[in-house]
C-alpha cells in the first residue's frame, strides 16, 4: 500500500512539491449533488493563482462560512448556503442530531425490477420508471420483437442442453472439468441480446450464453473443452475457459474479479477511441468481496469509463452463502458508494434482463459513465463438476429453483402465450441440439491435440531462442524414447 | 573511465566531490567544450518516455503522483502539461486497481506505462502482473496481447527500511511471459525504456532511486529519438581477462569500482552489466567465463533463489569445465532490510565485498569457511 513515506528526495524539490499534494485529496465527486465540481485537472488554473509565496498551502478553517475553498464561479451562484460546511469534496450541510446511517433491514431493501411474473405473464402496469435520461421509455409491453424473443428463447434452450450433455461427458470421464449455467440462462443470453456486437464482453466463467448468442458454434465449445488443435486457445487452458476475439469475448481467466478493473481499462481505451460501444463485465456475488471489485468500480467512476458492471448474485460462492459473504443489502447498494448508478433486477426474468441491460448500455455509452446491474438469481447446478452442493444446501431448495423458478420455462410461457412457440418446436429443438452436441463431442474428441510447438509459442510475441532450443531438445528426446511419451501428440 | 569519475551520488542537495563541480540534477544535459554530453538517469528516463509518447498516441502513463506532482521521483516531470490528463493519469491509491486497468487497456490495444512508487508496492498488484499480464498471451493463444510496461524504483534506497527496500528482480524474472530489464547508466535507461515501450510483451522495468540523480556521458546516437537497445543483450562495461563480475543496476557501479581496485593489485576483472534479467544473456556471460575461468555474481537482493543463483546454474550447465574456481555469489544479507544506517550498510554488498570475492576466486586469499 502506498504509504506517505517518500523519503530522501532531493531537498530542493520537497517544498515546491508539497502544495501540489493536496490536489489529490479533492475530487470532482458528488457532495450534495447540487452543483458541479470541475474534475481535478481543470482546477489547475485556479490553483496556480492561489499558491502562496512560501509554496505551502493550508486549508481554510472549518467554520461554517460562505467561503468555498475550491469554488468556481458556478459554485458561488448555485450553492444554497443555508447552514453548511466546506471540506475537500465539496459543500455539505450539517446536522445537530447524532444519527448513524443504519444498514438496510429486510423492510427497506432495494426493490427488484421485473417484467414477467412467475407464470410468464407481463405484470400489469409494469412500465419501467427509469430516469428521464434515457431516450426510449420502455412501455407496458417490452420493446422486443418476435424474432429477438425467439432467438433468445432458442439460445437459452441450447444452453440448457449443452450444459446437460457436457456435464454428462465429464461424468463419463471424457472431459476433465465442466461448469454449468443452470438457473442463470436468462442472464447471459438476454444480456447479450441487449448489446451490440461491438460491445466488449469480459466474462467471469458462467456466461457462455453470450457466446452462443454471438454465434460460437457447439463444435467450437467442444474443441475448447477437449483442448484439441482446433481450440482457439491451443489447448492451453482448462475446459470452459472460452475466448473469441472476433466475437468480442475476452478469454476467461480463473482468478476471480480480475476482469473488473481490467474492464474499466478496456472502457478507458474505448473512450479514447470515441467508439459507440461499451464494456460489459460479469462477476458473481463472491467476487464482489475481492479487492479488485472495489478498485475497479472506484476507478471506473473516477475515470468516467463506459462500463456496465453486471453482478450475478446467485446466492452461493461454492458453499459460501451470501449471508457469509457480505452483510450489505446485496451488491446493488455498493454502486452508490462509488458514485455509480445502480439497479437490482430479477435475473430469472429474461425480459427484465433484456430491458435493464439495454438501458444500462445506453447510459454507459451516451453519458460515458459506469453503471452497475445486480441480477438476483439462483445457482441451480453445483459450482462445478468438482462440487456436490447437496452437501451444503437442502435438496428441496434446489428443486424449488429448478422447477418453480426456472427462467427458461418462465420465458417459454410468455413466448408460447404470444403464439410464437409450441410443444413440437420445443422437442424438435431439444433433440436437434442434443444430436449436434453429441456429434460435436465425438468429432472434438477424435481431433488431434495441438502440436509440440504450441507448448512453446505465445509465451512472448516472438518465440525466444531459449524456448526454440528447448523445443528442439524435446523433439529429439521424444524421437529417441517414443515409449515414454503419449503417442497422440504431433511432434 | 570517464563514466566512473563522473558519477556522484546525489542526496539532499549535497554532492560528493567530482571533476565537474556541483550542479542540480535536473540540469544535466549541458555540453562541454570537448567532452560528450552528460545526462542524469532521471532525464534519460523522462526524455525516453516523452519521445515515445510523442511518437505513438497509444502510449499513456498511469500511477500515483505521476501527473500534477510531476512524479514521486520527478521522472514524469512536465509530461502532464505536455500531453494532458487523458494521457497522464493520476490514480487513486490502489495498485491492484490501476494495474488491472492498465492490463485491460493493454488488452484493448493501448500501451500503458504503469508506475509503481516503488516495486515494493507492486506486491499489491502482483496477481494482475503475473496471472493476467504475463500469462494472457499464452492462455489466449495469441488473441490477447499485453504491450504494457511496469516501471518504478526497485531495491534498496537509503534508510527506508524493510518494506521499501526489497529487490524484486528474481520474483518477476522467474515468470515466463514477462521481460525484466534493469538499467544502470543513462544510456541504458534511454535505450531500454524505449525498447520496453515498443515491445509487444509485458515488461517489468526495474529502476533504482539512488541512480536517478547520477550523471553519465551520452553520445549523439543515444540522444537520437530513434535510439533503443536490444532486450536480452548484456553489455561488457569493462574488459578483463582474470575474473568475470556480473552485476545489474546500482551494483554495476560498485563492480566497476571494485575492478579499478583489483587492477591495482594485478587482477584484471571483466565487468558485465546484465541490462536484461529476463531474458538473461547467457551467451555473453558464458563466453566471458570461458575466457576468464572465474566468476563473481553481484546483486543487492536476497541470496536465496536470486539472480546469482540462476547465473551460477547457467554457467555450471554450460561452461563447467572452464571454471578454475568455485563461483562466488555476492548478495544482500538474508534479512529484511534494517533501518539503522550502520546495520543497513552491513546488509547490502559493498565494494570491498566484491574485491574480496574476486580475490578468493584468484586464490589470492583463503576462501570463507563453509556456511550452511
Amino acid at each position: 500500500m502506498a504509504s506517505g513515506v517518500i523519503t530522501r528526495k532531493s531537498g530542493a524539490m520537497m517544498a515546491t512539491a508539497r502544495y501540489l499534494t493536496r490536489r489529490n485529496m479533492t475530487h470532482g465527486g458528488s457532495c450534495c449533488g447540487n452543483h458541479h465540481h470541475p474534475p481535478p485537472f481543470e482546477r489547475k488554473k485556479q490553483q496556480s493563482c492561489s499558491r502562496s509565496l512560501l509554496g505551502f498551502w493550508r486549508f481554510n478553517s472549518t467554520k461554517a462560512s460562505a467561503v468555498d475553498v475550491y469554488s468556481s464561479d458556478e459554485d458561488v451562484t448555485n450553492t444554497k448556503h443555508h447552514q453548511g460546511l466546506d471540506f475537500p469534496g465539496g459543500h455539505v450541510s450539517y446536522t445537530h442530531s447524532l444519527n448513524f446511517i443504519s444498514k438496510s433491514s429486510t423492510q427497506n431493501r432495494v426493490p427488484c425490477y421485473r417484467v414477467l411474473d412467475d407464470n410468464g405473464v407481463v405484470i400489469g402496469g409494469s412500465s419501467s420508471n427509469i430516469s428521464g435520461d434515457l431516450e426510449c421509455q420502455i412501455q407496458q409491453q417490452p420493446l422486443i420483437s418476435q424474432q429477438t424473443a425467439l432467438k433468445m428463447y432458442r439460445e437459452m434452450v441450447r444452453l440448457q442442453v449443452m450444459d446437460t450433455i457436457f456435464y454428462e461427458a465429464q461424468r463419463q470421464g471424457r472431459l476433465s472439468f465442466y461448469l454449468t449455467s443452470t438457473g442463470e440462462e436468462a442472464i447471459s443470453v438476454a444480456s447479450a441480446a441487449a448489446l451490440s456486437s461491438d460491445d466488449v464482453v469480459m466474462p467471469q466463467y458462467r456466461e457462455p450464453g453470450v457466446l452462443l448468442w454471438r454465434g460460437f458454434s457447439l463444435r467450437e465449445f467442444a474443441d475448447q473443452c477437449f483442448g484439441n488443435k482446433d481450440d482457439y486457445g491451443k489447448g492451453r487452458q482448462m475446459p470452459i475457459h472460452y475466448g473469441s476475439n472476433k466475437l468480442n469475448y475476452f478469454t476467461v481467466s480463473s482468478p476471480l474479479a480480475t476482469q473488473i478493473p481490467q474492464a474499466a481499462g478496456v472502457a478507458y481505451a474505448l473512450k479514447m477511441e470515441k467508439k459507440d460501444a461499451c464494456v460489459v463485465t460479469f462477476f458473481g456475488d463472491g467476487s464482489s468481496s475481492e479487492g479488485d471489485f472495489h478498485a475497479g468500480l472506484n476507478f471506473a467512476a473516477v475515470t468516467e469509463s463506459p462500463v456496465v458492471f453486471v453482478c450475478r448474485n446467485n446466492g452461493w460462492a461454492i458453499s459460501t452463502n451470501v449471508s457469509e459473504q457480505f452483510r450489505s443489502d446485496g451488491i446493488v447498494v455498493k454502486g452508490q458508494a462509488y458514485g455509480i448508478d445502480s439497479i437490482r433486477v430479477d435475473g430469472n426474468d429474461a425480459l427484465a434482463v433484456y430491458n435493464s441491460i439495454r438501458a444500462a448500455r445506453q447510459m454507459a455509452v451516451n453519458q460515458g459513465k459506469p453503471v452497475l446491474v445486480e441480477f438476483l438469481t439462483y445457482r441451480v447446478g453445483h459450482h462445478s463438476t468438482s462440487d456436490d452442493s447437496t452437501k451444503y444446501r437442502p435438496m428441496d431448495e434446489i428443486e424449488h429453483w429448478k422447477v418453480t423458478r426456472n427462467p427458461v420455462s418462465r420465458f417459454r410461457k410468455w413466448v408460447e402465450g404470444n403464439g410464437w412457440w409450441n410443444e413440437d418446436e420445443e422437442s424438435e429443438l431439444r433433440s436437434a441440439t442434443r444430436k449436434q452436441l453429441l456429434q460435436a463431442i465425438q468429432a472434438a474428441e477424435r481431433t488431434q491435440k495441438p502440436s509440440l510447438k504450441e507448448m512453446f509459442s505465445d509465451v512472448y510475441d516472438e518465440t525466444p531462442s531459449n524456448l526454440r532450443e528447448q523445443q528442439e531438445q524435446l523433439r529429439e528426446i521424444i524421437k529417441r524414447h517414443p515409449k515414454d511419451y503419449p503417442s497422440d501428440i504431433p511432434v | 573511465m570517464w563514466g566512473i569519475v563522473g558519477q556522484r551520488v546525489f542526496r539532499h542537495g549535497s554532492s560528493a566531490m567530482s571533476l565537474q563541480g556541483t550542479r542540480p540534477a535536473f540540469l544535466a544535459s549541458r555540453s562541454f567544450s570537448s567532452a560528450a554530453k552528460e545526462m542524469t538517469v532521471r532525464d534519460a528516463l523522462n526524455s525516453a518516455i516523452d519521445e515515445e509518447m510523442s511518437a505513438d498516441p497509444k502510449v499513456f502513463l498511469m500511477g500515483e503522483e505521476v501527473g500534477e506532482y510531476q512524479g514521486a521521483y520527478k521522472i514524469t516531470k512536465g509530461l502532464l502539461e505536455k500531453y494532458g490528463p487523458d494521457r497522464v493519469l493520476d490514480t487513486p491509491i490502489t495498485e491492484a486497481g490501476f494495474t488491472g486497468i492498465g492490463v485491460g487497456a493493454a488488452y484493448h490495444g493501448l500501451k500503458p506505462i504503469i508506475e509503481f512508487m516503488t516495486f515494493n508496492f507492486s506486491m499489491q498488484a502482483i496477481d494482475h502482473i503475473i496471472n493476467s499480464a504475463a500469462k494472457s498471451n499464452y492462455m489466449s493463444a495469441g488473441q490477447i496481447s499485453v504491450p504494457i510496461v511496469f516501471r518504478g524504483p526497485n531495491g534498496a534506497a537509503a534508510g527506508v527500511g524493510a518494506q521499501h527496500s526489497q529487490c524484486y528482480a528474481s520474483w518477476f524474472a522467474s515468470c515466463p511471459g514477462l521481460k525484466v530489464l534493469a538499467p544502470y547508466s543513462s544510456e541504458d535507461a534511454r535505450g531500454l525504456m524505449k525498447a520496453a515501450i515498443r515491445d509487444p510483451d509485458p515488461v517489468v522495468f526495474l529502476e533504482n532511486e539512488l541512480l536517478y540523480g547520477e550523471s553519465f556521458p551520452v553520445s549523439a546516437e543515444v540522444l537520437d529519438s530513434s535510439f533503443s537497445l536490444p532486450i536480452g543483450k548484456a553489455k561488457i562495461e569493462r574488459e578483463g581477462k582474470d575474473v568475470t563480475i556480473t552485476a545489474f543496476s546500482k551494483m554495476v557501479g560498485y563492480a566497476l569500482k571494485a575492478a579499478e581496485i583489483l587492477s591495482k593489485e594485478g587482477i584484471s576483472a571483466e565487468v558485465i552489466n546484465l541490462r536484461s534479467i529476463r531474458p538473461l544473456d547467457r551467451a555473453t556471460i558464458n563466453s566471458s567465463v570461458r575466457k576468464t575461468n572465474r566468476l563473481v555474481t553481484v546483486e543487492e537482493g536476497f541470496p536465496q533463489h536470486g539472480i546469482g543463483a540462476e547465473i551460477c546454474a547457467s554457467v555450471v550447465e554450460d561452461s563447467f569445465e572452464y571454471l578454475d574456481a568455485a563461483i562466488e555469489r555476492i548478495a544482500g544479507a538474508d534479512v529484511p532490510m534494517p533501518y539503522a544506517a550502520n546495520l543497513e550498510r552491513l546488509a547490502v554488498p559493498q565494494v570491498e565485498d566484491i574485491v574480496r570475492a574476486a580475490k578468493r576466486t584468484c586464490y589470492r586469499s583463503s576462501s570463507l569457511a563453509a556456511t550452511a
